[in-house]
């Protein structure tokens, strides 16, 4: 076993940086708060024990959210790279996980646009409440102009499209301006001017008639339903998909890292930031729910809608027309959609791109170009037409619910079961953090990887006898678990593709001497590395 | 509002609010680590400076 050398301190990449630790907390709260947050959050609580919810939410945020978090903060910092090339870095066979990571950014990608674009659309429409007299036969008749569910249109929708267009144009430029000019700005605007403009929405909101009977009915405890295992692995569920884990995202961010830098205690502020943003949307939509629940003359558990992209597109606008100066309202809330959704999208296809550049040696303009003009063709066929609700709706079950879930317990198989690197990691965060993760901490890692193997088992059974949605078998086969099967092609194949930029020469920092660490095997994999790139 | 309902309200603002707060504040206190190992700083191999990223 041969001794890996000290790291001279001059042997380091030449990587793109933040430009300082606000920068980067910023940029991971914007990748975390996005339309999960605004109307997953309230839904999951309201359907899982109200205010009784909050308890294995917190638990879960502790145990599992910010353990999680810091696995991926370390991994991306000590092995400074894309997903693919930080987890190969983790363990040479481990590439592959890497690149689950970016085929489920690339696929999220295609719909979250689409979503957006609908968002962009509705704040125009709220200047003259387009959508006001009836909301539903709005969106899914005049905007979405609806087709037959479980079929694939190529009638294409110009309202759809053109936001659609839109969104992916600016889109494209923040990512081809690069990490510090483009990605970094627009959390640091958008991520103050999210929070103001969603606090405004909030404040407002209260002042409503029947906004307390909608904030009791978010948070009139159930004790009972804390025996129910199907609350705690709900409570799971949204902590993992709102903290943005398991997409690569965290890994990459915290690749642009300075290699001196501080893990835990900002990681800590993204966690609880996230929350923080979470439980403001939750009370903003619910004391919402309650004035429309109260115009209508009925209980807020009676109403429709209260979850997902009805609540947002149907159910608000119904509010909306009832309020007074809904339009502002309207405005407002939809202007915080974009902004939230393009933050999140943003982090999502970076991953994409910075995939990209460390596989290809690109620079950041040409994949961004690369990425996003894939995308943008791809996600105009599939969500531009009169079926791209329904698309939209298979994709997410099956990205979201497996392709996720998948990504998470790979990862925690690669780094800590197979790689064998969590004391390394621990070590790691020590070294450089001002709070120490603990011993703990692996366990807590390994525990989550159990509880995620059955939720990812659950739920895989259930698509596969139960099917999704109502649409037809082939359907399902072909949007569900086609997607499955891209991600597992994209998986099993790009690390069979040579590196075209030398990843040979790389030294992690603390070396495994200065963390009290037996020496590596020193693995260096040039047998990956394709002499034919101009290194 | 029933108590418990506003119980759990409270509970809920002052821990997750309160998590935030209290980051927020430990890590202003303490920005960064003042005992790291030495190394690790970012700068280049000279190399690397001269060698450009391939365009498409």
């Amino acid at each position: 076993m041969a001794e890996r050398p000290a790291a001279p301190a001059h042997t380091h990449e030449k990587r793109e940086h933040w430009s300082g630790q606000t920068a980067f907390i910023l940029a991971a709260i914007g990748s975390a708060v996005g339309l999960g947050n605004i109307w997953r959050f309230p839904g999951q609580a309201y359907e899982h024990g109200g205010g009784a919810f909050m308890i294995p939410y917190l638990i879960a945020l502790v145990t599992a959210g910010i353990p999680i978090l810091f696995l991926e903060h370390a991994i991306g910092h000590r092995f400074r790279g894309s997903a693919p090339l930080a987890m190969k870095r983790v363990h040479r066979h481990a590439e592959g996980v890497g690149w689950l990571h970016v085929a489920i950014c690339f696929v999220i990608g295609l719909y979250y646009t689409a979503i957006i674009a609908w968002a962009l659309s509705y704040f125009f429409f709220s200047f003259d409440l387009s959508y006001a007299d009836d909301p539903a036969g709005f969106f899914t008749g005049d905007y979405l102009q609806l087709g037959e569910a479980g079929t694939f249109s190529m009638s294409f929708v110009p309202k759809v499209i053109i936001p659609l267009v839109a969104v992916w144009l600016v889109t494209i430029v923040i990512l081809a301006l690069g990490l510090h000019t483009g990605v970094e700005r627009l959390n640091i605007i958008g991520i103050p001017v999210l929070v103001a403009t969603f606090t405004v929405i909030v404040v407002r909101a209260l002042f409503l008639e029947g906004a307390g009977d909608g904030i009791e009915a978010l948070f009139t405890p159930d004790f009972a339903a804390l025996s129910d295992p199907q609350v705690w692995i709900a409570a799971y569920g949204q902590i993992f998909f709102s903290l943005s884990l398991a997409y690569g995202i965290m890994i990459t961010y915290a690749s642009y890292r300075r290699r001196r830098s501080n893990l835990t205690a900002p990681g800590l502020v993204v966690a609880f930031g996230n929350s923080s943003f979470e439980l403001l949307a939750g009370i903003g939509v619910f004391a919402t729910l309650g004035f429309l629940a109260s115009q209508q003359g009925v209980g807020v558990g009676e109403l429709d809608g209260i979850a997902g992209p009805f609540l947002s597109f149907v159910t608000f606008p119904a509010t909306i027309a009832e309020m007074p100066g809904g339009a502002f309202f309207g405005a407002l809330f939809f202007a915080s959609l974009v902004l939230a959704g393009l933050t999140s999208l943003v982090s999502v296809l970076q991953v994409v791109s910075s995939a990209l550049q460390d596989k290809l040696n690109l620079k950041p303009r040409t994949a961004a170009l690369a990425v996003g003009g894939v995308s943008a063709v791809l996600s105009i066929i599939g969500f531009g037409t009169t079926t791209g609700l329904y698309l939209l709706d298979t994709v997410d079950q099956w990205s979201n619910q497996l392709g996720i879930v998948a990504g998470a317990i790979t990862m925690i198989a690669a780094a800590v079961w197979i790689g064998r690197r969590g004391h390394e990691l621990e070590r790691h965060l020590a070294a450089v953090s001002t709070l120490r993760p603990g011993k703990a901490w692996l366990w807590l890692v390994s525990a989550v990887a159990l509880l995620l193997i059955y939720m990812f088992v659950e739920k895989a059974v259930s698509l596969a006898i139960d099917g999704y949605g109502g649409y037809p078998t082939w359907y399902v086969v072909v949007f569900g678990w086609g997607t499955v099967l891209f991600l597992a092609l994209v998986a099993c194949l790009m690390p069979l593709a040579k590196w075209r930029r030398d990843i040979v020469r790389f030294h992690p920092w603390p070396t495994r001497e200065q963390l009290n660490l037996p020496a590596d095997v020193g693995e260096r994999h040039t047998e990956d590395y394709d002499p034919r790139s101009p290194s | 509002m029933s108590t418990s309902a506003v119980v759990l309200l409270v509970v809920s603002i002052v821990l997750v609010w309160g998590g935030l707060a209290v980051s927020i504040i430990v890590l202003a206190r303490r920005p960064e680590n003042d005992h790291m190992p030495p190394g690790g700083e970012d700068t280049v191999v000279p190399d690397e400076v001269e060698r450009h990223p391939r365009d498409l």
